[in-house]
């Protein structure tokens, strides 16, 4: 049995997403900037499939502009908006301590640049208070970006909240959603978004296409020059396969959004209740309230993730962890060190996300050989 | 992050050879890695000049575990001196490569059992020039 657990890294490409795309690779390939007219029909179906991203986002299709994902759109977003802005009164940005490494090594980018970079710190269940980001904006801030859901452990931010308190402070608000949809309804006008990230392969879409949320109103520089495309915004030849494929994904996700959530919910719950009652001295590292439905992080103790993750590989199962073993940098998640865990605990997790197309025999199964592995390589631990 | 296994790494990670511990070892050593956070144990039993019998115990990833491996399996009834020897380039070559960022690993390992050497050695010293009926009591007291 093969057990896909790793939704939260990627997906798989629903094939009626795969579908809508295939004619744009192989017939209506044109060049959306073409002015003859299959390449303006290509360009009729972008501008159509920014409606469809406007109407879930509850936005302007305008302000949306597609990118080669969301390490694009981030990069694009806080450099750019920092950048554009920057004044002798306003030199200041603030990112959560929780963020993906693209949005962190922007920030350390522009720090390096001779911007002030605040991290808000997280509490222990991985959540940003408004109270924290209170103490650390000023007037002196250009922009504030708190990711939406936290791709590690799942934990989902009061993102309203947060930009509320940036736009009294006069400050800009942006939030990389990667790992929200569809497990929230994303509003730009509900949440008070200047700036949002998506990505289309954590939807059941394809790689290398994301979105840029972007307010028209305020200034950005653009990150890559060239063509011209998206007025400006964003150089380079439309991706027309990966825009249907994305726009498409991002409608079926939230059309069929309730019969998913249930299902992963209800998965994750008997993953869940049933793994803790199997293996002893395991805890769950964030929330298990303010947390999307898909995401286990589960922290085994006194064995190391690495050691977890390659013998569960073994047996057909795929997860992730953020040991120190498993990075290319030898680093424990920062994300696991941000919300204070111990040194031995650190290295000890797995992540499980879950995802459409897994079933209870798979978790059945998971949970069966998780068993064996935690029992063989903690037989040979010398932590006890 | 590219990590490919060998078949061979692979399979001392699964089955590894000369797990557990000894109960009253001749050389003992803990060794650590600050950076990544692993952990290995080792004991020894040393006979006439030979390793004996070696065990490990490991709070480490799949590399770190079959690196502990493959050298308490070379280094067994080899002498002291000869196991003092024992490079980590052999543990690699013997695993058919590692991942560029575990070399570490067979570092450590080799670390931790030239530790548990120097432990055994430290203790032979103390005991040599004793009578015999201190050596136990020593022992004893250790245990």
């Amino acid at each position: 049995m093969k057990v896909y657990l790793d939704n939260a890294a990627t997906t798989r490409l629903d094939p009626r997403v795969f579908a809508k795309m295939k004619p744009y690779l192989t017939t209506k390939y044109s060049n959306a900037s073409s002015i003859h007219s299959p390449g303006q029909e290509a360009y009729l179906d972008l501008v159509k499939a920014k409606k469809i991203v406007a109407k879930y986002l509850n936005g302007e299709p305008d302000n949306v502009i597609f990118t080669s994902g969301a390490t694009e759109s981030n990069n694009f977003i806080i450099k750019g908006v920092a950048r554009a802005n920057r004044t002798e009164k306003k030199n200041k940005i603030i990112v959560s301590s929780i963020e993906h490494p693209c949005v962190r090594e922007s920030a350390n980018e522009l720090a390096r640049e001779g911007f002030k970079v605040e991290f808000i710190p997280a509490n222990s269940d991985g959540l940003i208070t408004p109270e924290v980001l209170r103490k650390l904006i000023d007037s002196e801030t250009i922009l504030v970006s708190v990711m939406t859901v936290n791709n590690e452990i799942g934990t989902i931010q009061d993102i309203a909240a947060l930009a509320k308190i940036a736009h009294n402070h006069g400050a800009y608000f942006h939030t990389d959603a990667v790992q929200a949809v569809p497990y929230l309804i994303l509003d730009v006008k509900k949440m008070g978004l200047d700036f949002l990230s998506l990505s289309a392969h954590k939807f059941y879409g394809p790689k290398g296409v994301g979105v840029a949320y972007i307010n028209r109103a305020i200034k950005i520089k653009p990150l890559i020059a060239g063509g011209g495309q998206e007025d400006g915004y964003r150089s380079g030849t439309y991706n027309v396969p990966g825009i249907m494929g994305l726009a498409y994904a991002l409608e079926l996700a939230y059309q069929e959004q309730k019969t998913y959530l249930k299902k992963v919910k209800s998965l994750r719950d008997y993953f869940w209740t049933k793994v803790k009652k199997e293996i002893p001295g395991i805890k769950l590292n964030g929330s298990l309230t303010n947390r999307v439905p898909a995401n286990l992080n589960i922290m085994f103790g006194s064995i190391e993730g690495e050691a977890i993750l390659i013998d569960l590989s073994q047996q057909g199962i795929y997860v992730s962890t953020g040991s120190a073993c498993s990075a290319t940098n030898l680093k424990a998640s920062y994300v696991l060190r941000a919300i204070g865990l111990d040194k031995h605990y650190l290295n000890s997790n797995i992540r499980f996300s879950l995802g459409r197309f897994n079933t209870q025999a798979e978790i059945d199964y998971t949970i069966k050989c998780l068993k064996t592995t935690v029992k063989r390589l903690r037989n040979f631990s010398p932590i006890r | 992050m590219a990590l490919n296994y060998t078949k061979k790494t692979i399979d001392n990670f699964l089955k590894p050879k000369n797990i557990g511990s000894i109960k009253k070892p001749d050389g003992y050593a803990q060794i650590g890695n600050m950076v990544c956070g692993d952990q290995l144990d080792f004991f020894l039993k040393v006979e006439k000049g030979k390793i004996k019998d070696v065990k490990f115990l490991s709070f480490g990833c799949a590399s770190n575990i079959a690196t502990a491996s493959i050298l308490t399996e070379k280094v067994k009834g080899l002498t002291i001196a000869k196991a003092k020897e024992y490079n980590w380039q052999k543990i690699v070559d013997e695993l058919g490569g590692l991942p560029h960022q575990k070399i570490h690993c067979s570092v450590m390992a080799v670390q931790g059992l030239k530790k548990a050497i120097a432990d055994y050695e430290e203790r032979e010293n103390k005991v040599k020039p004793q009578l015999k009926k201190v050596k136990k009591k020593i022992t004893k007291k250790k245990s």
